[in-house]
């Protein structure tokens, strides 16, 4: 196997995917503030731990006592009660264990189970632009494997840290009362230890960041392509994409682990290079010194037991090192999403919109993505009296669907206002706008659950009846009730069991069910059949009617029939007006229209 | 045990297994042997003060602690290198094989669930055969050699002794059993997080759309929470047996105790051979210990290699026949006869004695309501699904015979929803003729009417579309798809109402190119235009999975019947005459067909 640079796509290595701003102590800090809450959990398993730690500590003194005043001096009372004793402390360990075990799995996954929800709950708050930055793969790493990785290091870690602190701390005492002098001796190697762990912490840090990036990539590959698996059939390309995830993405997986691995082998042994450097310079200076006679032998003696358990808690604790630095560097990740701002948010004063009449007003509205400074919209002056139909005409691209985008505020305008009834969106809470808004996408999207279910989508405490009452409005009740279980039929992953027309019925049933004051329709009428589109188009003239709607469509009947018609070109308005209006100028709608948006 | 299935990953590894093996044994013996030198400079150096030996001794504990460090990062090396590459190895062979996995399949599986088991419990058998498995077989080594020690010590003891450890034995085996379910409860919940999590990032405008976000904070946290529960339900198991070890090997000890005090106390022992059996017993106390930890480890990569093998055993049931026929260049002659097709979950056929016969280079418009089975009539022409009753043919040939890249190389699909992958768009247009050139990708841009927008981007061509690009509007989309199928020059094309996004302009900008394109080739349309249906050399008129009409355009307007209604429903709705008289002068221009206005 030969060693290639695999160059993985900028953002697998993008700077906030490994920034340089060493956050350690800000990262550690942070995530103990997760765990703060159960800090009183935590002490009675560190209580637990010691009392489990004193009832072992105690077998051996028991030998000793049934040994010297049982078997020694022959009284089978003393052994009976000794071994009675230890029976009883055995016992009180298996329940000490037990108890500190099951609290801090307890604490431990609800670490993780409160990480998850405040991720989850964040990303519900994100707005659009955040998810056409970041693909879904890269969304389901951090909040599933990079979670991952802080787990086991919660749950055994911590308090493994602790023990393995007091422990040393007691070690360094005796050492100290031994004899100061090769205790000193003993210690040199803690700034050696130090200075090692600095050096490997930069490095393990980035070895660990790239692996993280790494497993975002395969994520990625993996989702993107599971996802178009019928594409990928239906082109052959199976060979092909195989051949780059192994040779690059998955490789590229293999080397981030191998370098770290690199890393970690590296400095796991200094503390045996340095454990053995310490044994070998006390037993030096201290065999000159008990030539000396400056030490007795015993104390040597002592010492040298000392110096290896002084040791284990640091092997110990630079093993645990390692791990922290690999949760470390998934943790810096979930952070890293929590921190990511949420661009359109409520404001602070935001009120709840009350039930609205439906006037929508565009004053001077310019807009451009934050990503790009293009101008997307600019100048867009637009009434809509409250239950009048606005139908947008332009071309693909003209900004069509971005108007809407901002009429359902999932993008705030860079300037100008948009107003429902006088009233500023900014200026109203999200939820209380889009509980009286409804949109029906251009790809409808169905969810995992039942038709039913997905219908209900639109209003959660409808009944049976009014889901039923709204599928046969749309004329989607006569296929539902052919599938194999009515409304209770699964709708998989997509719904991909469906076809694009029945799952636009059916977003219609839910955009129905809403009953919203706004409706938005994008696009979404054109790839239903001439039948279907005729008994939508007369549930949609009773939807429509009474609600302010604003409708992207080529439909002629959906164009001629509109309120106002509304001509988009290179996000301006050029023209609006009614149907008759707009031919008799004789401008782009005319031209428009004589290309023909018809049949 | 599912773990033992997958040995065959473990095949080309097994040198380095050994070698794994070696140094762990290196390590032990060093750490055997690290005590005793420093007993000898204690008794030899110290206690007599023999500075030689002193200076002897601290340089022999200097090489043998080098030795070690040299040892403990070498076998980090080691396992991580061995996991590495058998996740690597694993990840590659289901990625592959779910690559192949049909239609069918995918229909039923969801993506996160897919994932996890590529990413979460592939890590769980690479990590335990990378770090663990030697350590078992360390560890067994370890417990026997004890054993065989207290057994040379004093038999009778042993055999008391040891009374604590068969149900330690038999507690071991069980947990492992137990474990594994518990660990598959788990690895399937994470999955279902998984899917959760992808399922909402994908339709998060519908979410906002509507503002259920809490409705989908609260289903989120259902699942959420069902992991929690799998989690703290494999780490109570745990719980109980970790402790129960513990005491078992306590248990050991208190026998000795009890019976070793009692026979040194009848004179059948001395003490010091108490003392010394009683030493030997505790060295079952560690492995015993790890023991459960290990055991622990394989449950979970038991349950992980579970989950991978469920995905290597299914079948792909769509797959090219030994001996598969290699087609050359295909005329595009298709035929369905006595075709029924019924999907696996459906409790009626989607299609139903369907018989059509095309001739190479036709144009076949199908036409019919929403769900009337013309997506699934053109699926089963590259082979997406099987016919469940008769045979499609192309050529003659029934196409489950044909080598399945050599059929579907030859077939052009522009889908309804026209997916593409986050690559330039150069790369997407080739995405079916990687090896294509830089003037035919152009060409085929230019034939989809997709060049000039193409070139209007930021970058061109090397534009990156997709999940993470530029976001390209439905028709851009549809365009480039359009090219990507172009670019196949493919003998058969199948447009799947790959039209209905674009607007009206471009629409007749890419007919007119398609119609020069569908020239030479045999064409399945399917569409709800009628401008577009009426050019057909065959026009299939569709109704909950039958074929209810055949015929041209004029010959079913004669005919009467379904396509008649679906025509005059057109005409109402397109109710001006004016716009009748635009499509007609068109049509005339066209292709001369009768005026029907």
């Amino acid at each position: 196997m030969t060693q290639i640079t695999i160059t993985p796509p900028a953002y697998v290595t993008q700077s906030e995917e490994l920034y340089d701003k060493a956050l350690d102590p800000q990262v550690a800090r942070r995530l103990i503030g997760f765990i703060a809450p159960y800090k009183w959990q935590m002490i009675l398993s560190a209580l637990l731990m010691l009392a489990a730690t004193v009832s072992s500590v105690i077998g051996p003194y028991l030998v000793k006592v049934a040994i010297d005043d049982g078997i020694l001096a022959k009284n089978p009372l003393v052994l009976r009660n000794v071994v009675l004793v230890y029976l009883g402390a055995a016992i009180l360990r298996w329940a000490f264990i037990y108890w500190r075990v099951n609290i801090m799995a307890w604490v431990g996954q609800s670490f993780i189970y409160d990480l998850r929800k405040k991720l989850f709950a964040h990303l519900q708050k994100l707005s659009l632009g955040f998810y056409s930055r970041y693909s879904v793969g890269r969304v389901i790493t951090r909040v599933i494997n990079d979670v991952e990785t802080l787990r086991e290091f919660v749950i055994w870690a911590v308090l493994a840290i602790a023990r393995d602190l007091f422990a040393l701390v007691g070690i360094v005492i005796a050492m100290l009362a031994l004899d100061i002098k090769l205790s000193l001796i003993t210690f040199i190697t803690i700034p050696l230890m130090v200075l090692a762990t600095r050096m490997y912490r930069a490095r393990a840090r980035f070895a660990y960041r790239r692996v993280r990036a790494a497993i975002s990539w395969v994520n990625s590959v993996l989702a993107e392509n599971i996802n178009g698996i019928r594409v990928v059939q239906a082109f052959s390309r199976q060979a092909r994409n195989y051949s780059n995830f192994s040779d690059f993405t998955n490789r590229y997986h293999l080397q981030t682990v191998i370098s770290a691995a690199k890393v970690a082998a590296a400095f796991l042994p200094v503390v045996d290079v340095l454990g053995a450097l310490a044994t070998a310079a006390v037993i030096y200076f201290g065999g000159a010194a008990v030539l000396g006679e400056s030490i007795s032998p015993g104390v040597l003696v002592a010492f040298v037991l000392y110096i290896d358990r002084y040791f284990d808690p640091i092997r110990d604790l630079s093993r645990r090192y390692d791990t922290l630095q690999s949760a470390m560097a998934g943790g810096e990740r979930v952070l890293n999403l929590m921190d990511t701002p949420v661009e359109v948010r409520d404001a602070e004063d935001a009120q709840t919109l009350p039930p609205i009449k439906g006037d929508v007003r565009f004053e001077n509205v310019s807009f451009n993505y934050s990503d790009d400074p293009t101008p997307v919209l600019r100048d867009i002056d637009l009434f809509a009296p409250a239950g009048s139909t606005v139908a947008l005409v332009g071309e693909t691209g003209a900004g069509k669907t971005t108007l809407v985008k901002l009429l359902s505020r999932f993008y705030d305008p860079v300037e100008g206002a948009v107003l429902v009834d006088g009233i500023d969106l900014r200026k109203v809470t999200q939820d209380s706008l889009r509980e009286q808004m409804g949109i029906v996408l251009q790809d409808p999207f169905l969810f995992n659950g039942t038709v039913r279910d997905n219908i209900k989508f639109g209003r959660l405490d409808a009944s049976d009846e009014e889901v039923e009452a709204a599928a046969r409005a749309v004329g989607a009740h006569e296929f539902i009730t052919n599938l194999k279980s009515g409304y209770d039929s699964p709708v998989e992953e997509g719904g991909v069991l469906l076809s694009v027309g029945q799952r636009q019925l059916i977003s219609f049933a839910r955009a129905l069910l809403a009953d919203p004051r706004i409706l938005v329709l994008d696009e979404a009428t054109s790839s239903v059949d001439t039948q279907t589109e005729q008994i939508i188009q007369r549930a949609l003239a009773t939807l429509l009617k009474g609600r302010t709607s604003f409708v992207i469509a080529h439909r002629l009947s959906t164009i001629t029939n509109a309120d106002k018609i509304v001509v988009i070109h290179d996000g301006q308005i050029v023209e609006q007006g009614t149907h008759d209006e707009l031919l008799k100028k004789q401008g782009m709608y005319y031209d428009l229209y004589q290309t023909g948006f018809q049949e | 045990m599912s773990l033992f299935r997958l040995k065959f990953i473990l095949k080309p590894y097994l040198p380095h297994l050994a070698l794994s093996m070696l140094n762990l044994l290196g390590l032990t013996a060093l750490s055997l042997y690290v005590p005793r030198v420093i007993r000898q400079v204690i008794d030899d150096g110290i206690i007599p003060v023999n500075i030689d030996v002193i200076i002897r001794s601290a340089l022999i504990l200097l090489g043998l602690g080098l030795l070690t460090a040299a040892l403990v990062g070498a076998q980090r090396f080691i396992s991580e290198w061995i996991g590495g590459h058998i996740g690597y190895d694993i990840r590659n062979k289901l990625y592959d094989h779910i690559q192949h996995l049909s239609f069918s399949y995918h229909d039923h599986t969801k993506t996160g669930q897919l994932i996890s088991r590529c990413i979460e419990d592939t890590r769980a058998v690479q990590n335990f055969i990378g770090g663990s498995v030697v350590e078992i077989i360390q560890l067994v080594f370890l417990l026997i050699g004890a054993l065989a020690i207290m057994f040379s010590a004093n038999w009778q003891l042993t055999l008391i002794a040891i009374l604590p450890i068969i149900p330690m034995i038999f507690m071991t085996f069980d947990f492992g059993k137990r474990i594994t379910a518990l660990f598959f409860h788990v690895d399937h919940m994470l999955g279902e997080l998984s899917a959760r999590l992808q399922e909402n990032v994908s339709g998060v405008q519908v979410v906002r759309a509507f503002a259920r976000e809490n409705h989908e904070i609260e289903r989120f946290d259902e699942t959420n929470r069902g992991y929690f529960q799998a989690r703290i339900k494999v780490i109570g198991t745990w719980a109980k047996v970790m402790p129960t070890t513990d005491f078992l090997v306590t248990m050991c000890t208190i026998l000795i105790l009890w019976f070793g005090g009692n026979m040194v106390l009848t004179g059948e022992l001395s003490v010091g051979e108490l003392v010394a059996f009683n030493a030997y017993v505790l060295m079952l106390a560690t492995p015993a210990q790890q023991l459960t930890w290990l055991v622990n480890a394989a449950g979970e990569a038991s349950a992980g290699a579970k989950r991978v093998l469920e995905v290597l055993d299914t079948q792909p049931e769509i797959e090219s026949p030994p001996g598969a026929v290699n087609p050359s260049t295909l005329r595009g002659e298709v035929e369905f006869r006595d075709v029924v097709l019924k999907y696996l979950d459906e409790k009626k056929d989607s299609l139903t004695n369907i018989n059509l016969r095309v001739k190479p280079n036709q144009l076949i418009a199908l036409i019919g309501t929403t769900g009337s089975g013309k997506s699934s009539l053109v699926n089963l022409i590259p082979r997406f699904y099987d016919v469940s009753e008769g045979a499609v043919l192309v050529d003659g040939v029934d196409v489950r015979e044909y080598d399945l890249v050599g059929l579907r190389s030859q077939i052009g699909l522009v889908l309804q929803t026209s997916l593409l992958f986050s690559d330039s768009i150069r790369e997407n247009i080739a995405y079916g003729r990687p090896d294509a050139s830089e003037e035919e990708i152009i060409a085929a841009a230019r034939a989809a009417q997709a060049d000039e927008f193409i070139r209007s981007l930021p970058e061109g061509y090397d534009t990156v579309v997709g999940e993470r690009g530029v976001t390209l509007s439905g028709g851009q989309r549809q365009r480039v798809a359009i090219a990507r199928a172009l670019l196949m020059d493919p003998r058969i094309l199948v447009l799947d109402d790959s039209l209905s996004s674009v607007d009206t302009q471009t629409e007749q900008l890419i007919q007119q190119a398609l119609d020069k394109l569908m020239e030479g080739r045999t064409t399945f349309v399917i569409a709800h235009r009628l401008s577009t249906v009426r050019r057909a050399d065959l026009i299939v008129v569709m109704d909950r999975g039958r074929i209810v009409q055949t015929g041209t355009h004029e010959g079913l307007l004669a005919e009467g019947g379904l396509y008649k209604e679906i025509h005059d429903l057109q005409l109402i709705e397109n109710k001006f005459a004016e716009d009748e008289e635009i499509v007609e002068k068109e049509k005339l221009e066209v292709r001369r067909t009768k005026d029907f206005g």
